[in-house]
């Protein structure tokens, strides 16, 4: 659906996107993630035809976007970073004005009632746009990229000024269209990302540093297989227990939480799962277990290693595993 | 096109800035008409056209500074330039809406010949209405002119009075190209600066001379700044 080869892009000598390289498969939701000034804008800018790309090639549904552009933009629906609304306009008059110059072939009125409906916008489609609030234009920009069903969605950070309750609703229209659309999803908000996308695609600094799906990504980062528990009992004792377990490299006492409960961190060889030997040591003495997780990184640990350069090699190891 | 015309055209009604030009537009021409015409008693509205040529001059830029850069600066530019349009429709669209505009403007010259050929029949003269078609095609042809002169210079910046006031500097040099070529020693540069003036071949048609080279080198430079600003628009896409 689409396909982005060795993309590359400066501004000046600055480059702003150094040879990415990915894919995404219909009904798709891809996560596009970095950190502010990586690149996701321009990477979106150049899928969509707005920027020209210096080197490689983007192809939206097998079109070559700089061959062909007027037939690859009638498969994409693009909402950038800033909404691209004309403050002077009513919301019908923007959507109908959408609707003219994306020559849709839809039923009018049914397909803009049907939009407005999913965004919520109904009530506020009388009103001048310059009059609405941050994040009924987001809404009206979403609006707007699904004016004609492209099969192709690409959304540059698209719950930005919305208030909780309208940022989960987004999110599961997103999830909803990503059912029979492809969706190209930006955003620094990680858990976001997580919660919406099939696969995760991490670039710093223009260059793709890691694309996989959420839960290998954290799987192959946290290499050492870590344990945090927190155990009732006393401490000495429980600490001892827990050395005693095969397998186990390292028995770390992180902090004491109130006299009697003392929290943990286990150490254990690669590959062994020690969850269970743990269980059956405390309850052999009566020493309930309050808490046990294993210290798979969160995505925001994720990004930040990735992000600062530290674990580059090492998803490159973990992949190999 | 159509859709981008459209939207543009509407666009000077819902902001006061096609009611501003009109306003003035038809200030102007009426104080002209009063004071070449009306207080004299002259039946030649030549005068009042030659008049509105300069006040266009300056005006032009008004109705077309926002064209371009106000697309850059709202970034609403990432619609129509991701939108399946062609860049010809996007500046054609752009180009008749203001050009739209600049003749419900210029429309009221016509009304005053009727008016004055009236009162000349009255007096049991003829009106000479070769004169008013030659200065009517001749302000229609400069303002499509300044008009595409000006979308260029809104294509090249984001800040609507940099292009205003750049606008109105490129209209005045277009027509001081004949001023400045009678001071050029060089004959051969003297020429060629002549053959470009602007203002030398918009006054053959206000002596009612309509001549097929005038009207093509006042719709090629049309095409040409039009070509320019799709060029401009462009050339951003590869910066």
């Amino acid at each position: 659906m689409i396909e982005v080869k060795n993309l590359c892009k400066s501004y000046g000598n600055k480059p702003a996107v150094d040879n990415v390289s990915f894919s995404a498969a219909e009904s798709e939701i891809l996560g596009f993630l970095g950190p502010n000034g990586a690149g996701k804008s321009t990477t979106m800018n150049i899928l969509t035809g707005y920027l020209s790309s210096s080197g490689g090639e983007a192809l939206i549904n097998g079109i070559d976007i700089l061959e062909d552009p007027v037939a690859a933009k009638k498969d994409i629906g693009y909402l950038p970073e800033q909404p691209p609304l004309y403050l002077d306009m009513t919301v019908d008059e923007y959507l109908g004005f959408v609707y003219s110059l994306k020559k849709c072939k839809l039923p009018k009125k049914s397909h803009l009632d049907e939009i407005c409906g999913l965004v919520k916008i109904t009530d506020v489609r009388g009103r001048v746009i310059r009059n609405l609030s941050k994040g009924y234009r987001q809404r009206v920009g979403l609006a707007q990229a699904l004016v004609g069903n492209p099969k192709v969605l690409i959304l540059d950070e698209p719950t930005v000024g919305l208030d909780p309750k309208q940022i989960i609703e987004i999110r599961t229209l997103i999830k909803r269209l990503g059912k029979n659309h492809t969706v190209i999803l930006s955003s620094h908000i990680l858990s976001e990302v997580q919660a919406v996308c099939d696969r995760i695609v991490v670039i710093n600094k223009g260059k793709l540093v890691a694309n996989d799906t959420a839960e290998h990504l954290s799987h192959n980062l946290s290499a050492d297989h870590k344990l945090t528990v927190q155990i009732e009992g006393p401490a000495k004792e429980v600490q001892s227990l827990l050395n005693g377990i095969p397998d186990m490299v390292e028995v770390h006492m992180n902090r004491t939480i109130d006299k009697t409960v003392t929290e943990f961190e286990l150490n254990a060889k690669e590959g062994a799962d020690i969850r269970r030997e743990v269980f059956k040591r405390m309850a052999a003495r009566n020493y309930p277990i309050l808490l046990m997780r294993s210290s798979e990184l969160t995505l925001e640990e994720i990004f930040l290693k990735l992000t600062t350069g530290d674990f580059y090699g090492n998803i490159e190891n973990g992949a190999k595993k | 096109m159509t859709a981008i015309l459209k939207r543009e055209f509407a666009s000077y009604f819902t902001s006061p800035l096609g009611y501003v030009y009109l306003a003035v537009f038809y200030g102007f021409s009426g104080l002209f008409l009063w004071l070449t015409c009306l207080s004299t008693g002259s039946a030649s509205l030549s005068s009042t056209f030659l008049w509105m040529f300069f006040i266009m001059m300056i005006l032009i830029p008004v109705l077309t500074m926002r064209t371009m850069a106000d697309d850059k600066r709202q970034k609403t530019d990432q619609l129509t330039l991701t939108s399946p349009i062609s860049l010809f429709g996007l500046v054609a669209g752009k180009f008749l809406a203001a050009f739209a505009i600049f003749l419900i403007g210029a429309v009221i010259m016509l009304i005053y010949a009727i008016f004055l050929s009236s009162a000349v029949a009255n007096a049991g003269n003829v009106f000479g209405w070769a004169s008013v078609w030659g200065n009517f095609v001749g302000i229609i042809l400069m303002g499509g002119v300044f008009i595409s002169a000006g979308i260029f210079i809104s294509g090249l910046t984001e800040n609507q009075m940099i292009a205003a006031i750049g606008s109105i500097g490129a209209n005045i040099l277009l027509c001081l190209f004949d001023i400045i070529s009678g001071y050029v020693p060089i004959e051969w540069l003297s020429n060629v600066i002549n053959s470009l003036s602007v203002f030398y071949k918009y006054r053959e048609f206000t002596y009612g001379i309509f001549s097929l080279k005038n009207i093509l080198f006042f719709l090629s430079l049309i095409v040409i700044f039009n070509f320019l600003t799709m060029r401009v628009i462009e050339r951003r896409r590869w910066s």
